[in-house]
Formats: structure tokens, C-alpha cells, sequence
């Protein structure tokens, strides 16, 4: 399966009549990181999901990887990580648990090391005999990480991905997002914090009202980034 | 396949874990029992004929409350877009969770059955292995509908309400099957049980394979 990690064109997508996405187009290629920004209710997640194929679009054309979508094999799913609002861990089971489980799924060969070098990447040794129920926020958002990265997929989902973490899990998590993205992984990132995602992106998007309304290649200042944002917003631009 | 028996290993580790469902339906299960014992008051003599009905409407309400709690699993923390994103086919997913549920079922039928024979004086011994292919086919079918719409519920906010009322008419005729097939084993064996065995087929067949077809269109947006 080769193409382009995305390429979508005019997606569109309505829930209970009300538009929230109105014609979203992005092409994200190997090797890159495009961080979307937006206000709340810009379409970000919707957008994710469907990107991760949990959501169909109403009209428009979705391709990953060079294979429609809507006729995706299941073995596309094995190219794709995700990681949404929620951790899609079980409360009920340990991190190793879990991810022996998601192992399982994805099919992943030597998972018994993989899952330790994952564990100790999320910093969850100390915490792996007890159920994650009892993690806190963080704790349960670096599994999710973890989760999404064990079957090493090619194109990268991330939604908010920073929600939760201290410091050094920050870093460790752009750390291992330049990694990937050095090694040719793709990534779709939305974030309503700049600051963070910007070390890993290699596009800046601006979502607002179901449409990417700016966009922009390469480094770009902070401040004219922010500046940009309050023009889209404010219907400036 | 490989993904339907991690999804049943998972539930079942779930389930022994906190022992949620198990707990509620064996109280339901055995509460259900008592008071239907207690109601009819039978002589020694007429109870016996009660266990089919007894039996059977203990398992329905019982596997109600555990089958929902399957897929309350699947809600919590999104875990179900978790399935989703993975590279299994969604009938994979049906195929474990049926599993699961049949697995619940038989633990549950594992208490209740011996129970109802004590209460109402019946001596199931005899034709025990004609009860358990009746208990079994009665147990996949409940479950192949059950778990259909079981995860049709889950993504309702009335699923307590709306899996009850979609489910208990399309059981019916599996009802029938099962309580026939009870009686006939328990006055007969198995081999006067032909006719009902067969309704129970036939409907284990129906529900298994069109939930096995539909459950794609039911998790999948």
C-alpha cells in the first residue's frame, strides 16, 4: 500500500443537521507533522477520528496510504496509531495488560519487549501491577501514548496529546515524535497549545468552522502564528 | 479469529477481576427463583413442571444485566473505538464478545439450574446431558441476539431501557423453543425433544450469522 500518508479532499460531515466539517483538504506526506489549531467546535476531532477511520465522511474523499477509506482493508488499521480524548485503555487491567491486549489486536512480534521498553518510556514501571482506574491523568495519558506507538504506525493521530503531562513527559513525547518523524512516520496533531507542539510540526494549520482557513509550511513565529489565529477567528482572514 | 479470543480473554480477566456482572446476575438469578418458587407454592408433586419456566425466565432477565455490563466495558474510556481502530474485522469483535457472553451465561446456568432443581424438587440428574444441550443452544441464542444488541444499545443514552424492549420480542420464539425444549427433556430425554431442539437451531443459526453479517453496521459509525 503506497500513496501518500493522507489525502483528503472536500470532507464534509454533519451531526443531527449541524455541520462540522464543511470541506476540509490535507495531503500530510511521509515525513511530516501537521499541527492543527482551532477553537472549540472547529471540527479537530471529528476530523482525527475519520482520519483514524472510526468516523466516515458525509461526502468528500479520504485515501491513506493510496487506499480509499471507505473500502480501507483491515490491515490498514495496522498503519494508523491513535490517540483521542479518552485513553481506549480498560480501567480495569494494568498498563501491561492493556497494551498485551492492544498487542494482540495489532498483531505486534515480540511484544513482551516491546510492551517493557514501553512501559519505561511512559514512566509507568513503578505502576504496572496496579490497575489504571488508579492512575492519575497523566499517568493515563502517557499509556495512551504508549498505546498508540506499540505496533510502530506509520501515520500518527494525535488529539491534544500534551493534555495532562508534566514537563519531562513532554519532552520526552516531542522527543519521540522528531524521532518518528525523522524516520519518515507521519503525524496529524491538533493542540490548543502551540507551545509545545510547535518543536515537532512541520506545517501549522488553522482549523475554524469546519474548513482549514490558513496554513503554513516550515518554522513559523509563535507571535505571528497567534496573530494569524486571532485574525481567523475573529473572521479577519 | 486471533482478535476474538484476545476480546474474550479480556472480558473474562475483566470479569473475574471485579466480578461485577457476576455478582449482580447470580443475586438477580437466585432472587428470581426464590420468588417464583414462593409465588406458585407448588405440591412436591406439580413443581417439577415449573422448572422449565422458572429456569428460563431467571436466564433472560439475568442475562440481560450481565450482557449490558459487556458493553459498558467497551464505553468507559472509549475502549470501543479502541476495537475499532484495531485491524480486525468488526465480526471478529462480535465473535468475542459473543464468546464472552456465552461463557457468562453458562456460569450463571451453572448456579441457577441446580438451584431450581432444589427449590422445585426436581431431580435433574437423570437427564442432565439433554438439559445441557438444551441449556447451551437456549444460551447461544440469547446470546447471538443479545450481543447485537447489546452494542446497539451501548451507544444510545436509553440503552437500560431500549436493549429490554428491543431484545424480549425477538426472543420470543427462542423462549418458546427453550421452555419446550425443557419440558420434552425433562419428561423424555433429549429424544422427545426433537421438534424444540431443532427451533433452537435454527435460531441459534439465524442470530449467530445475521449478527454476525450486522455488527459491523451497528459499532461503525
Amino acid at each position: 500500500m503506497g500513496g501518500d500518508p493522507v489525502r483528503a479532499e472536500g470532507l464534509v460531515r454533519a451531526f443531527a443537521g449541524t455541520p462540522v466539517l464543511a470541506g476540509v483538504d490535507l495531503v500530510v506526506r511521509a515525513g511530516e507533522a501537521v499541527v492543527l489549531l482551532g477553537p472549540n467546535g472547529a471540527g479537530k476531532t471529528t476530523l482525527l477520528r475519520m482520519l483514524a477511520l472510526l468516523l466516515r465522511p458525509g461526502v468528500g474523499r479520504l485515501a491513506l496510504f493510496g487506499v480509499d477509506a471507505g473500502a480501507a482493508p483491515p490491515a490498514l488499521r495496522r498503519r494508523i496509531g491513535y490517540v483521542g480524548h479518552e485513553s481506549l485503555c480498560y480501567p480495569d487491567l494494568t498498563a501491561g495488560e492493556n497494551l498485551s491486549f492492544y498487542a494482540r489486536l495489532f498483531g505486534v512480534p515480540g511484544a513482551a519487549a516491546r510492551i517493557a521498553e514501553l512501559i519505561a518510556w511512559a514512566g509507568l514501571e513503578a505502576h504496572a501491577r496496579r490497575p489504571v482506574r488508579a492512575y492519575s491523568r497523566g499517568m493515563v495519558q502517557r499509556l495512551a501514548l504508549a498505546r498508540a506507538l506499540l505496533h510502530g504506525p506509520d501515520l500518527l493521530l494525535l488529539d491534544e496529546p500534551f493534555t495532562g503531562l508534566d514537563a519531562e513527559a513532554v519532552a520526552a513525547l516531542q522527543q519521540q515524535l522528531g524521532a518518528l518523524r525523522a524516520a519518515g512516520h507521519a503525524m496529524v496533531l491538533t493542540t490548543h497549545d502551540l507551545e509545545r507542539a510547535a518543536p515537532v510540526a512541520t506545517r501549522l494549520a488553522i482549523l475554524h468552522r469546519g474548513r482549514i482557513a490558513w496554513a503554513r509550511d516550515g518554522a513559523a513565529e509563535p507571535t505571528a502564528v497567534a496573530a494569524a489565529y486571532r485574525a481567523v477567528v475573529s473572521g479577519r482572514a | 479469529m486471533r482478535g476474538a479470543l484476545a476480546i474474550l480473554a479480556k472480558d473474562l480477566r475483566i470479569e473475574w477481576r471485579t466480578r461485577e456482572s457476576l455478582a449482580s446476575v447470580f443475586v438477580l438469578g437466585v432472587l428470581l427463583l426464590i420468588v417464583l418458587a414462593v409465588a406458585h407454592d407448588p405440591t412436591p408433586e406439580a413443581a417439577p413442571a415449573l422448572v422449565p419456566a422458572v429456569m428460563w425466565v431467571s436466564f433472560v432477565f439475568t442475562g440481560i444485566v450481565g450482557i449490558q455490563r459487556g458493553f459498558l466495558l467497551e464505553r468507559e474510556n472509549d475502549c470501543l473505538a479502541g476495537l475499532l481502530s484495531a485491524p480486525l474485522d468488526p465480526a471478529d469483535i462480535y465473535a468475542g464478545k459473543l464468546a464472552a457472553n456465552v461463557v457468562l451465561l453458562a456460569v450463571t446456568q451453572a448456579v441457577v439450574v441446580p438451584l431450581a432443581g432444589i427449590f422445585l424438587h426436581a431431580d435433574l440428574w437423570p437427564v442432565l446431558p439433554g438439559l445441557l444441550v438444551v441449556l447451551l443452544l437456549g444460551n447461544v441464542g440469547f446470546a447471538a441476539l443479545a450481543t447485537l444488541f447489546g452494542a446497539l444499545a451501548a451507544r444510545t443514552r436509553a440503552r437500560e431501557t431500549l436493549m429490554p424492549v428491543l431484545l424480549l420480542p425477538l426472543l420470543v420464539p427462542l423462549l418458546i423453543g427453550a421452555v419446550q425444549a425443557t419440558q420434552a427433556v425433562l419428561a423424555g430425554g433429549l429424544g422427545a425433544a426433537r421438534e424444540a431442539v431443532a427451533v433452537l437451531v435454527a435460531f441459534d443459526v439465524i442470530f449467530a450469522v445475521a449478527g454476525w453479517l450486522l455488527f459491523a453496521y451497528v459499532v461503525r459509525d
